[in-house]
């Protein structure tokens, strides 16, 4: 699941506070009661599956089984450093580029955008097909030159470089929102020339100028990433990588309560996520 | 603008031009790279038929065209079936959802409601599939306590799959809808009583209309969600259920006859194509949203 939604800024809307007739608080309530029941009912069911079982009563188990699984700790440290590797990719590609279509290049916009939106378009299981075809044509192409080597390497299953490539991909969009909701609010030309007008050289710009001014849409861009990555599990599965999506299906075959006690802790790992990111959003007003 | 502006201007722009371009240069050539070269290697693949007793690979529309018939054709009307159906139901579930919080009086619900949104809408993938297992899948905690199992039930049909994508569905649709449900004004409702319409009146010929793109954004986006998704499906049903993922995930590992290996690239490419065309329907409707909602 590559869908990543963010939270809509919490207004006070006007009707807030507006009295409104008897007649609607009816259906709120009706509507209310079934969307509390449809989405709390599985949770509550999944937390009971995870602690009890019969004849043996209650135990938390489960969750402290996660720990000793086999496999736990190097399909966690691959996922994480792979976030790592695109967090680092993805940024360091998409910033120069938004900066130069707000300073030089107005003309790029367009392809900027139609870049960020592709990704959301083309579903992540024929994106997949893809890199597997090229791959695999690429190798029986190359197969004779030193770039064989490097598309071997690419896909080295201890650090699937391929797999950095995917994400930074999928998660350019994501990325290219929050980095334009961060550059939106300031003066960008004018912050580079004052700062080029002073002598500071073009990386001295970027890391000491902007960086700090868009603190907290970086680290918005940066969440989104880092959720996406912990949460995919089309492209590595597909491609044949163990990474902690896969690793918990792998796991699950043999014990029901460990895969479930995992789901829950992973819905809430996007919660602590979601919680951060806005956070990070709300420390710039 | 006076001469010198326009004059420090142009050769503000000139000189910056140059290196603009180049700092856009890595963004552009990775895409290139990582999504370029996938793309026409899907796209050649999906357009050729290798055969099989001499080897030699030709260009044909052979493995488009046994995509779209039989089997390959009913798996991916399935698919369009389920994710419009969880679209539209989605949609709908999403809406009231956001309008009964949008006129709650209770902050604390509002909050409350569209953080759980938040979290759901990206709950996806395999950990969904579990948890819907352990509550209504054939050994779940619900369909045992209740007996569902002696009466019928099954969580892992078409219905069942409906249910599960709602579960991440519904809260996107609410994400989606709320800030265009602020956006409806109180006065343009008041304007209306007084005029004498009644509530249906109003939504039939204000609400509804200035909402329209928001919705239908929403059922888009929706539609796409459900449309991609494969991780919640392989784990439920197997392959219970006929669906386009599925096919193409069976297809790729080997799953098929000889001399019909590009049968996945096909599919793909059949994905992709209505993927496009939901997305052509939503594009012009996104630009006239701005207008009313702000």
């Amino acid at each position: 699941m590559a869908a990543i939604a963010t939270v809509p800024e919490v207004a006070p809307g006007p009707a807030a506070s507006r009295p409104r007739p008897r007649r609607v608080r009816v259906w709120r309530g009706i509507v209310l009661g079934v969307a509390a029941l449809y989405f709390l009912v599985p949770m509550a069911v999944s937390f009971w599956f995870t602690v009890h079982t019969e004849g043996k009563g209650l135990s938390l188990g489960a969750y402290t089984r996660i720990l000793s699984a086999p496999g736990f700790v190097p399909s966690l440290l691959l996922s994480l450093g792979l976030a790592a590797a695109t967090i680092v990719t993805v940024l360091l590609l998409t910033l120069p580029a938004m900066l130069a279509v707000r300073l030089g290049a107005p003309r790029l916009r367009p392809a900027l955008e139609l870049i960020a939106t592709l990704p959301l378009v083309v579903p992540p299981i024929t994106y997949v097909v893809g890199i597997g075809t090229a791959l695999r044509g690429g190798t029986e192409a190359l197969a004779a030159t030193p770039f064989w080597a490097t598309l071997i390497a690419v896909q080295d299953e201890r650090f699937p470089v391929v797999l950095v490539l995917a994400y930074v991909v999928l998660t350019l969009p994501f990325a290219y929102r929050s980095l334009d909701a961060g550059l939106r609010v300031i003066d960008v030309r004018t912050l580079v020339e004052a700062a080029r007008n002073l002598g500071a050289s073009w990386p001295h710009v970027l890391l000491r100028v902007i960086v700090p001014n868009i603190r907290s849409a970086i680290a918005s861009a940066s969440f989104l990433t880092l959720a996406l990555v912990l949460g995919e599990y089309t492209v590595a599965a597909l491609l044949g990588y163990q990474t902690f999506p896969v690793w918990i299906v792998t796991v699950s075959g043999n014990d029901g309560q460990l895969s479930v006690a995992l789901s829950i802790i992973s819905l809430l790992l996007i919660w602590l996520l979601l919680l951060t990111l806005s956070g990070a959003g709300r420390k710039r007003r | 603008m006076t001469a010198t502006d326009a004059g420090t201007a142009a050769r503000r722009g000139g000189r910056t031009r140059s290196t603009g371009w180049l700092a856009a240069l890595p963004l552009l050539a990775f895409v290139a790279l990582a999504f370029g070269i996938p793309a026409v290697a899907l796209l050649l693949g999906a357009f050729t038929v290798r055969d099989p007793q001499s080897g030699l690979s030709s260009f044909s529309a052979a493995n488009v065209a046994e995509s779209l018939r039989g089997n390959y054709l009913a798996t991916l009307l399935s698919s369009v079936r389920l994710s419009a159906l969880v679209a539209v139901l989605g949609a709908v579930l999403g809406t009231f959802l956001a309008q009964a919080v949008v006129t709650s009086r209770f902050r604390a619900l509002r909050e409350a409601v569209l953080t759980a949104s938040g979290v759901l809408a990206n709950f996806g993938g395999v950990p969904l599939a579990f948890v819907w297992i352990a509550t209504l899948g054939n050994s779940g905690v619900v369909t045992k306590t209740f007996g569902l199992g002696e009466s019928g039930w099954s969580l892992y049909t078409f219905w069942g799959l409906v249910m599960v994508y709602m579960y991440f569905s519904a809260p996107l649709m609410v994400l989606v809808m709320t800030p265009a449900l602020d956006g409806l004004r109180p006065q343009w409702r008041e304007a209306a009583q007084n005029s004498g319409a009644t509530a249906w009146q109003f939504w039939r010929h204000v609400g509804i209309p200035v909402l329209a793109p928001a919705l239908l954004g929403g059922v888009v986006l929706l539609f796409g969600g459900a449309f991609a998704a494969y991780a919640t499906a392989q784990a439920m049903v197997g392959s219970t259920v006929p669906l386009v993922t599925l096919q193409i995930a069976d297809a790729l590992t080997g799953d098929v006859l000889i001399g019909h290996e590009n049968i996945a690239l096909a599919l793909s490419l059949d994905m992709i194509v209505i993927a496009i065309l939901v997305m052509a329907v939503y594009l012009p409707l996104q630009r006239r949203s701005s207008r009313w909602l702000r």
